[in-house]
């Protein structure tokens, strides 16, 4: 089974009309909105000029050779009408006609089905090395006890939310704003390809697709949509996340953050969130609780401090307490011998992971 | 009426000797010199001519033949000036001929007859030793500096009839009086590590770098003291030997860049900046002269802000790196030079520099830029990689950590340990250990080897850093006079190597 006719024509109307949105966008026009129209008043409100040659296009589109391009790049496709299409994205609305899968259906099934608890851990390219590491543990530990872990890919939270599920090699989720076949941004084709390899990446987009910038807020509304809990991990004022956010919001989904510093713009956006109601997400317990209800899982144990010998455990207070780099830490070069050596061995016990600028970063 | 006189040209790092020959005869009057001559040999003529007139010589009006020999090396520079005169007058029996016989002359002229310095005259004397002349005519200027080998009578001159004089049997000019302390740095002003505050870790990483000869980079954002840092580690090496002093005496003259008297006492600090040409790094140009990296011969070689150099200039590190030595082929030949430097280099952990805090403007694909820019060819050869963050305030104002005499002494050890082992591999230091070497000298134990082993598997760690580190193990552990490497000794270096292992996994 794949994708129905009428949905591939869907699919390659939007794409055919992905230039027209952008204009559309700068002229702020609100995509999801926009989305959500038929195919005759999107024409209507896009196409202008080009309406009959669009038209025309949609009238002798051949769904087979689309069918044969889509296999050709290794992709499946899967329509609002096939069985094995996100239950939970079907309730929206505006969601993509159709989900061009990398990986494969049955993947996607276990990945999105309808039994499969997915959580959408978002947040900004820009992060600090500690919301990085907060979004690796949040992965980690959803994915840990069997939830999907639903995200972007992008630079900073996003693809640290999906390393984190990988490195338990747990379910995680790849939703792209280009082709499913193109792995954006570029510079995570590792990222891209270890999760093709044994997860899923989807995307609305026709295979080869490059990215317009509405396609952006687009892929967001997936997300939103396949998520019963949104958790924005840091985000500022305005930015991509926020809309994630208020697209699960909308959709009547749980929309979670992670509290920042109040003085720290780069989280002025997610601390806004929790001003307004969202649920407070300090580690992943607190996801599952949400996600599955209270009691039901129970976080991956990380390494136990307890058990660290006293002098380890002082040094990891140390650090905990902002004591971040061996300079600090030392008085002596005597004592950054054994500094070194004692950060080298919380690191080696999963403790501690070093960030940039030589600052050792609690691992959540 | 042909006479002869020996005289040496510097060829890149030696000199070779070279025979002036001088040859009178009957004709119209014409001063020729042939041997391949550069512009200023050949201009020497005048010089020459001017001089002996000045100087209450005779210049025969016969026809004048000068031959550099050999023939077929390129001669440059004014040194050939004092030894073509002298040929002129002792083929004109103004000077007797034998006395030049125990004698190699090098020097400038001056028009009215006053000798003066040249570049290169270490390497002369040098040549003069090893071809078995009894005696060196040297600018009175330069005459210390000849002086600095044994065996060699040296005769400073300041003038042409100082040097007929001489011939014609006269006794040789004392040596000039050493200035006083002129070139001697008082101790005071030579950087001290106590001028370091805070930065236990990088001074830490300092002195293993001293110990073992590792090369180190240094991260952290403009200002944190990496340079100051890298300026004392001269201070914490075992000092020159005498062989070793020579050898940078010589290569300073060659260059033109040594003033003093004496042997170099200091190891040399090279910090070049970052906009410098391959050649002028290694060393190049029509007549190849040394580069930075054989003036930090048996020194420092400090590359600030390392990803801004040019790639062809870091690639052209490459061979002396390795092999301690850079050959530059010109033409036929080839001129080496030697290039024994260890290697400090700094950098910004990302392109604004303030990585790791709030203030740091840098995307993700920003400081990916960076690293690639960084990776690579040096990288590579990197022992040490130590972050540098900003010390904080009350570190500034507080007593100085440590003193380099203090670190000073516990280098001398473990070089002395290292020696010791190596004895009998021509070996002296942990960071030239071979693979087959590293296995039969590392000795490290079952459970520091299994915590390397771990750090590799979980992805801290690169295939080539594995190697590095132990390497720097070996050399904490002779640190702390340990025959064996424990796992605490693998544990700091694994501190002391902060890389970026990108994988599929980690990607993040």
């Amino acid at each position: 089974m794949s994708a129905c006719d009428n949905c591939l024509r869907r699919s390659a109307l939007i794409a055919a009309l992905a230039p027209h949105i952008e204009r559309a966008r700068r002229n702020h026009r609100h995509i999801a909105e926009l989305l959500a129209l038929g195919d005759g008043d999107l024409l209507d409100a896009l196409a202008g000029g080009r309406r009959d040659e669009l038209e025309r296009a949609q009238a002798t589109f051949d769904p087979t050779s689309a069918r044969e391009r889509i296999a050709g790049a290794g992709l499946e496709a899967v329509c609002r009408h096939d069985a094995s299409y996100p239950p939970r994205l079907r309730q929206a609305a505006d969601a993509a006609a159709v989900l061009h899968v990398a990986g494969d259906r049955a993947r996607l099934n276990a990945l999105a089905g309808g039994d499969a608890p997915a959580v959408a851990v978002v947040g900004a390219r820009r992060a600090g090395p500690d919301s990085l590491e907060v979004a690796r543990g949040l992965g980690r530990g959803l994915a840990a006890a069997g939830v999907t872990v639903v995200s972007g890919m992008a630079l900073g939270i996003d693809s640290a939310a999906h390393a984190g599920a990988l490195e338990v090699g747990g379910p995680t989720l790849a939703v792209l704003a280009s082709g499913a076949d193109v792995p954006y941004p570029p510079s995570k084709r590792g990222l891209y390809r270890a999760i093709v390899k044994t997860q899923a990446a989807v995307s609305e987009m026709p295979p080869g697709f490059r990215p317009f910038r509405w396609c952006f807020p687009a892929r967001n509304r997936t997300i939103a949509g396949l998520a019963s809990l949104t958790i924005v991990v840091e985000a500022a004022e305005r930015s991509g996340s926020l809309i994630t956010a208020e697209l699960a919001q909308d959709l009547g989904r749980a929309v979670g953050a992670v509290p920042g510093a109040v003085t720290d713009a780069r989280a002025s956006g997610s601390n806004a969130l929790l001003r307004d109601g969202a649920l407070v997400i300090r580690h992943a317990q607190d996801a599952l609780d949400e996600a599955l209800g209270i009691g039901v899982a129970t976080a991956l144990a990380g390494p136990r401090a307890q058990e660290l010998e006293d002098s380890l455990r002082a040094l990891l207070r140390r650090v905990e307490n902002g004591c971040d780099t061996v300079s600090d830490l030392a008085a002596t070069p005597g004592e950054a011998q054994s500094a070194m050596a004692g950060l080298a061995e919380l690191e080696l016990l999963g403790f501690l992971r070093r960030g940039p600028g030589g600052r050792y970063v609690r691992c959540s | 009426m042909l006479s002869r006189v020996s005289t040496f040209a510097i060829d890149g790092f030696a000199s070779r000797r070279v025979s002036v020959e001088v040859d009178l005869r009957t004709g119209l009057p014409a001063f020729t010199i042939v041997g391949r001559g550069d512009a200023s040999v050949r201009e020497s003529r005048e010089r020459v001519h001017a001089a002996l007139l000045n100087s209450g010589f005779a210049f025969p009006q016969r026809r004048i033949t000068v031959n550099l020999a050999p023939a077929h090396l390129r001669k440059v520079g004014p040194g050939f000036d004092l030894a073509t005169a002298c040929g002129v007058l002792a083929a004109s029996e103004q000077i007797p001929s034998p006395a030049l016989e125990h004698w190699a002359v090098f020097g400038e002229l001056g028009l009215g007859g006053e000798v003066r310095r040249c570049r290169g005259v270490l390497a002369v004397a040098e040549g003069t030793r090893r071809a078995g002349i009894a005696g060196l005519i040297v600018p009175r200027e330069c005459a210390r500096e000849a002086a600095l080998v044994d065996d060699v009578a040296v005769a400073g001159v300041s003038s042409l009839q100082q040097v007929a004089a001489l011939l014609r049997g006269g006794m040789i000019p004392e040596l000039p009086a050493l200035a006083p302390d002129a070139t001697r740095v008082a101790p005071a002003e030579q950087p001290d590590l106590a001028d370091v505050r805070g930065h236990t870790a990088p001074i830490r990483a300092l002195t293993i770098a001293a110990a073992g000869a590792h090369n180190l980079l240094l991260s952290g954002p403009p200002g944190t003291g990496k340079t100051m840092l890298a300026a004392r580690l001269p201070s914490v090496l075992p000092p020159l030997t005498r062989a070793e002093a020579i050898a940078v005496t010589r290569i300073h003259s060659i260059a033109g860049q040594y003033v003093g008297q004496e042997l170099v006492q200091r190891r040399p600090l090279r910090a070049p900046h970052h906009t410098i040409s391959p050649s002028g790094l290694v060393g190049g140009g029509m007549v190849p002269s040394p580069g930075e990296a054989s003036l930090a011969h048996h020194g420092v070689l400090f590359l600030d802000e390392l990803s801004e150099f040019s790639r062809s200039a870091l690639e052209a590190l490459r061979q002396p790196l390795e092999d301690g030595v850079v050959a530059i082929v010109r033409g036929q030949r080839t001129v080496m030079f030697p290039t024994r430097f260890q290697l400090v280099a700094s950098t910004n952990p990302c392109p604004c520099g303030q990585a790791g805090s709030s203030r740091c403007h840098c995307t993700e694909g920003d400081m990916a830029r960076h690293r690639r820019k960084l990776s690579g060819p040096l990288l590579d050869r990197m022992d040490l990689l130590v972050p540098m963050p900003r010390p904080r305030s009350e570190q500034l104002h507080g007593a100085p950590t440590t003193t380099s005499a203090q670190v000073l002494a516990s280098v001398l050890e473990a070089r002395e340990r290292q020696a010791f082992r190596l004895a009998g591999t021509g070996l002296l230091t942990n960071a030239a250990l071979t693979p087959r070497l590293m296995r039969e000298h590392v000795r490290a134990q079952p459970d520091a080897l299994a915590c390397l082993r771990g750090a590799y598997e979980r992805g801290t760690l690169s295939a080539r850093g594995h190697q590095r580190l132990l390497r720097v193990a070996r050399t904490i552990a002779d640190l702390e006079a340990s025959d064996r490497v424990h796992l605490k000794h693998v544990k700091e270096a694994l501190g002391m190597r902060q890389e970026d292992v990108v994988d599929g996994a980690q990607a993040a």
